[in-house]
């Protein structure tokens, strides 16, 4: 499973593949999308993979209201409990807390993450939703597509698709983190 | 950060950033067992034994369900009966133990220092869940949570705490705790029950209960252990409920906001009045429930594989 980082990387080799202008649209595309995928908010809920994706998340809810006027509920979600790697590592990670403040059986749950690599994550997610109620559908919304998955998984909802080789590292840096809004791709 | 120990043996070396660990982690474990579907599969695979020398519900219960609310295999062994009586000692009890694979040990045991001989005869993990009249570091962990649960901040926080604290592991481990965080501790007891130089843990020992508790924002009950009675510590039960028993009228002696503990199991009448068990600023059962979210906590953040 991939380490998360959100320090900011400050290595001259670092490119930048979206500035804040490339972020903004392609959620505003998801979050049209979303709608019209699911005709409305009707059932709609969003929840956001700590850390990555849940500023990401509050930002569609934003945007949803602003077309439809309505605030679908939202929820947090820590995957770290459901990681298989857990038995293998040495010092466990950090736990955050999930709050999912909804009954979500029967709704549409759009899974929100920052970038989506090898598919483990989004698996443990599916694993601690399905803990937490049964939802009537799951969709997985991200911002980066970087390819190589190591298990079947698919993205509904794409901001970018970004070709990668498996050693580089793709960082989403956000705002909220304290940082000006970019994707960055470097050489890890 | 993580939790960079083998075992858990003693709060006295922990450090005030570990500690924060733990009761940041067992939040998440909070929320986990107030879901509907109580089970995360954080230590799937891993084996947790029980291993209690000294009989115990509360803290063997909550191990317990706290290894099977992440999914580890439980086994409860309680040697008094079988391998002790046929002179086994402890250390080849844990090895046969380990043999079995086992990756976490929890231990209750009623010599001081069990836990720690264990910890450094086997590789699995050791967490001490009571060594005779040396600590109890779990209990004193969620006595901890439950105050910090209330909103109280440590720091300046005066905390009473009020029995037999010569043999009390749960007062000796919450003393080691307290004073780390910055708590201002007070003892309160009949000098019989007092041990000796006790002040060089930082704490202050008071003989007399009303003013001990005045302004005191936790009130701390220690079990009066009544198989003591007739070792000369206290002359009569009653005696002793007069002098060291919590009433209402004494708690109305503490802050305002004060809440009132007891680690269990409590004698109604002898140390609490029942109506103080049973008041509103009385967290007994609110103790228990984060027992059980503390030791997930400390058995997850143990788990790492050695």
């Amino acid at each position: 499973m991939t380490t998360r980082t959100n320090k900011p990387t400050d290595r001259r080799d670092a490119k930048l593949v979206m500035d804040a202008g490339d972020i903004a649209r392609a959620l505003t595309r998801i979050a049209h999308e979303i709608l019209e995928r699911n005709k409305g908010v009707k059932d709609l809920t969003l929840v956001g993979i700590r850390t990555g994706g849940v500023h990401l998340a509050h930002r569609l809810v934003k945007r949803i209201q602003g077309i439809e006027g309505v605030q679908v509920p939202i929820g947090e979600l820590d995957i770290t409990l459901y990681r298989d790697d857990l038995a293998l590592r040495k010092d466990q990670p950090v736990l955050r807390k999930t709050s999912v403040p909804f009954d979500m059986t029967d709704k549409v749950v759009v899974l929100v993450d920052d970038v989506l690599f090898t598919g483990r994550t989004i698996r443990a997610a599916m694993d601690g939703l399905m803990d937490l109620g049964r939802p009537g559908e799951i969709q997985l919304a991200v911002l980066v597509d970087r390819g190589h998955r190591q298990l079947p998984i698919k993205a509904n909802y794409i901001g970018k698709n970004l070709p990668t080789s498996r050693e580089e590292k793709v960082q989403v840096l956000l705002e909220e983190n304290g940082e000006e809004d970019r994707v960055v791709i470097s050489k890890s | 950060m993580s939790l960079k120990r083998k075992d858990l043996l003693s709060l006295a070396p922990l450090s005030v950033d570990e500690i924060a660990l733990i009761l940041e982690t067992a939040d998440s474990f909070k929320e986990v067992t107030g879901r509907e579907i109580k089970k995360v599969p954080a230590l799937r695979g891993k084996t947790v034994v029980n291993l209690f020398f000294e009989p115990s519900t509360r803290t063997r219960t909550s191990f317990e369900l706290a290894a099977k609310r992440l999914s580890a295999d439980v086994i409860n062994f309680s040697p008094s009966a079988s391998s002790v009586v046929k002179g086994e000692t402890l250390l080849d009890t844990a090895r046969n133990i380990e043999a079995m694979q086992a990756d976490i040990i929890v231990l209750r045991h009623s010599s001081a220092g069990a836990a720690e001989t264990l910890a450094r005869g086997v590789k699995s993990s050791v967490i001490n869940a009571g060594d005779g009249w040396h600590e109890h570091p779990t209990q004193a962990l969620l006595d901890l949570y439950t105050i910090r649960q209330r909103g109280m901040d440590f720091a300046g926080l005066r905390v009473a705490i009020v029995g037999d604290v010569s043999h009390s592991r749960v007062a000796r481990s919450n003393i080691y705790a307290l004073t780390k965080l910055g708590a201002d501790v007070r003892l309160v007891g009949p000098s019989t029950m007092m041990p000796w130089g006790v002040e060089k843990l930082g704490a202050k020992v008071y003989y007399d209960m009303d003013e001990g508790l005045r302004g005191v924002n936790v009130i701390m009950m220690l079990r009066l252990q009544l198989e003591r009675q007739g070792r000369a510590l206290f002359p009569t039960i009653r005696e002793y409920t007069r002098l060291y028993g919590l009433t209402a009228e004494r708690v109305r002696l503490a802050d305002p906001g004060a809440i009132v503990m007891h680690p269990g199991p409590i004698n109604r009448g002898v140390e609490i009045a029942p109506d103080v068990a049973d008041s509103l600023s009385s967290v007994i059962l609110d103790q228990v429930a984060n027992g059980v979210a503390i030791r997930m906590g400390i058995l997850y953040l143990m788990s790492g594989s050695n």
